[in-house]
């Protein structure tokens, strides 16, 4: 973790994340500290209930720690305003959810719009920008189809999309693969090997061994601590970069 | 918000309330049928009540009118079983005090009423016959159509003349002109010498011309002449004589502000004189301050009708978007892992309400715009659509969007995001 060829773009120093459940503290994490460096590829494995998802919250500040701080990109979260949590979101995170959670009444370019439109200063090429995303994972006919006319596998290609549009810094996946068949799964893991070879710094949280293992780099959990650190190789394009 | 971003969420409003085109349009109706109907019965209000000021002041608003009335029976001093004489009413001494002794009276004009029926060739009618002065005209504000009023030489000449109100005269001489014709007055001819144009709007119905406003004037002194202040009274087979002098005296007041103290001394006047209450007295000034506050009490009482129903609409737009807000918590969630802030959650659901309400609104003031037209035609009354009517309720009904969308959209941009995304 003191690799100097290292750049941090999230940081988690001490982040502990409590739920009161009646009389009982629960900590889904627990004085957790961590650093996913730039252009690295992370699978985040762990029993159910260890805190994967609690993380990934963390990560993608849509939630708060309860103590610690965090920082994406090099900006402390920790003081910051929902306002300027919210512009931290659509200016430097890409979601990927299980569901894929495309917005039903907006076309397929619409919806890969979303996260420019909430930005306090919007690109000009937006749109330019979301069309060829939509070609680039292979929608580019499809543009002005709703998510109900897409198949499983198309909707969450539109939501990998979006989740570039903003050119984030850091992009979040749970469980994106959980509900598709397993060839449309190695379709969309194929695609994140091919962010994760341009550069993108990637952070998936699955259950699934198999998926775990396309990985770079794998991270344990447990009861909201790290069990253990499972390195790949440092070869990825974009970790020189 | 950037121009763009706004236009941006009104389509995107738009496009969400589309996908449940049923449940939108039925969410508008309490704001719809609640800005047409105030619309509606604001510009029936205002009809009804510029009818009523019209007739009012046309009886002049400068003057004090009294009135002849028949007492009570039993205070009748009765003969005989079928014929009776029946003494009362205002007398040439009433209207000679008023004319000698009241100060600030510019005018005064007596009016003696003749019982008799007017025809030309087989048309018959029962108008008020007047005999009267030839500035009654001017004092009473009547406007000469055709021809000429009654004039000084009629009066000194005691001529047979007549002129006819535009209704009697449209029912005696229904194609051809009247000036000039020989009209019978009971037994004895007139000629038309001119007509003067309706006072009030002019009812439709021509069969009830027969006992509505038509007026006859003849010269005061050919009314003295040819019928006596002895009068026959046909009434239910029994016949009826009656005594009246005069049975109206319009009092023209030189300053309209002292029209009440000119009418406080009639009062008094005649209360000294006249032994029983056989007169009345009308003053137009006070009916029309009576009229002005009837409408202003209608006013209050439309202001809440129509806030209790667009309070009903408004109420009913916050209930469907609240229920909508709990059906879209997902998407909710999304937007917000995506970057939107509160003020953008708050904005997309307010611009629904408002589209709504607006949608409603606009909808309601066609209605309401409509309807007036429909009830003019159909039930014969005026109505008058104020321009700042229909304004006045779009404001309003987009004002309501606001208020009752804001608490749907306040619960929409307070949620937790992680708990949006896990809502089903
Ligand atoms: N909203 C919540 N309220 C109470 N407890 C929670 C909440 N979310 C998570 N937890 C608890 O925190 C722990 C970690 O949960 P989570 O991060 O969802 O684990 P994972 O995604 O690895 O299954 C679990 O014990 C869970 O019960
Ligand atoms: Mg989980």
């Amino acid at each position: 973790m003191s690799d100097p060829s290292r750049v941090p773009v999230a940081e988690l120093i001490g982040v502990t994340r409590e739920y009161r459940m009646g009389q009982n503290l629960v900590r889904a994490l627990d004085e957790f500290s961590f650093t996913f460096g730039r252009g690295e590829y992370w699978a985040v494995m762990g029993s159910s209930g260890s805190g994967k998802s609690t993380l990934l919250n963390v990560l993608g500040c849509i939630d708060r720690p309860t103590s610690g701080d965090y920082k994406v990109d090099g900006i402390s979260t920790a003081r910051l305003g929902d306002d300027e949590l919210s512009e931290v979101r659509s200016r430097k995170l890409g979601f990927v959810f299980q569901s894929y959670n495309l917005i039903p009444q907006l076309n397929v370019l619409e919806n890969i719009m979303v996260p420019l439109f909430y930005q306090d200063e919007p690109p000009a090429d937006g749109e330019e920008r979301a069309r060829k995303l939509a070609e680039r994972v292979g929608l580019a006919k499809r543009l002005d189809h709703k998510p109900t006319e897409l198949s499983g596998g198309q909707q969450q290609r539109v939501a990998i999309a979006r989740a570039l549009v903003n050119q984030p810094a850091l992009i979040l996946a749970d469980e994106a693969t959980g509900n598709l068949d397993s060839a449309t799964a190695l379709e969309i893991l194929a695609l994140f090997d091919e962010l994760h070879a341009e550069g993108r710094t990637i952070v998936l949280v699955t259950h699934e061994p198999d998926v775990g293992e396309r990985a770079q780099h794998v991270l344990r959990l447990k009861d909201g601590r790290i069990e253990s650190v499972k390195r790949g190789q440092n070869s990825a394009a974009g970790a020189q970069a | 918000m950037k121009h763009g971003t706004l236009a941006r969420t009104v389509k995107l409003g738009i496009s969400s309330l589309l996908l449940h085109k049923l449940r939108s349009l039925l969410t508008t109706l309490g704001v719809l049928f609640g800005t047409s109907s105030v619309i509606a019965m604001l510009a029936i209000g205002e009809g009804a009540s510029e009818e009523a000021q019209e007739q009012i002041r046309q009886l002049g608003s400068r003057n004090v009118i009294l009135r002849s009335i028949k007492p009570r029976e039993d205070f009748a001093t009765g003969g005989g079983q079928s014929v009776r004489v029946l003494s009362y009413g205002l007398t040439e001494e009433d209207l000679a005090r008023i004319e000698e002794t009241f100060p600030g009276v510019a005018r005064v004009v007596p009016v003696r009423e003749i019982y008799e029926e007017v025809r030309f060739s087989d048309r018959m009618l029962n108008p008020r016959v007047m005999a009267t002065l030839p500035v009654y005209r001017d004092v009473t504000g009547r406007v000469v159509a055709e021809g000429r009023f009654i004039t000084d030489q009629d009066e000194y000449g005691v001529a047979n003349v007549c002129v006819l109100s535009y209704e009697a005269a449209r029912y005696l001489f229904p194609v051809t002109s009247p000036i000039g014709e020989e009209i019978k007055i009971g037994a004895d001819y007139y000629t038309v010498v001119g007509t003067t144009l309706d006072r009030v709007r002019q009812q439709s119905d021509l069969a009830a011309a027969g006992k509505s406003s038509a007026e006859v004037f003849i010269p005061l002194e050919t009314g003295r002449k040819w019928y006596g202040n002895m009068q026959v009274k046909l009434r239910a087979g029994s016949r009826e004589m009656e005594e009246v002098e005069l049975h109206e005296i319009v009092v023209e007041v030189e300053d309209p502000a002292n029209v009440e103290l000119v009418a406080n001394a009639c009062r008094e006047m005649l209360k000294r004189n006249h032994k029983q209450s056989d007169y009345e007295i009308v003053v137009p000034l006070e009916l029309l301050m009576r009229a002005e506050e009837t409408k202003r009490i209608f006013n209050i009482v439309l202001g809440s009708i129509a806030s209790i129903s667009l309070l009903v609409g408004g109420i009913g737009i916050m209930n469907v978007m609240l229920a909508t807000v709990t059906e879209r918590t997902r998407e909710i969630g999304i937007r917000r892992a995506l970057g939107a802030k509160r003020r953008h959650i708050v904005s997309q659901f307010l611009v629904e309400c408002v589209v709504l309400s607006v949608g409603g609104g606009l909808l309601g003031v066609v209605l309401g715009l409509a309807t007036p037209l429909v009830v003019e035609h159909y039930a014969e009354m005026r109505t008058i659509i104020t321009p700042t009517a229909p304004i006045l309720a779009f404001l309003i009904s987009s004002g309501v969007g606001v208020l009752f969308g804001i608490y749907p959209a306040w619960r929409a941009a307070t949620m937790d995001p992680v708990e949006a995304l896990r809502h089903e």
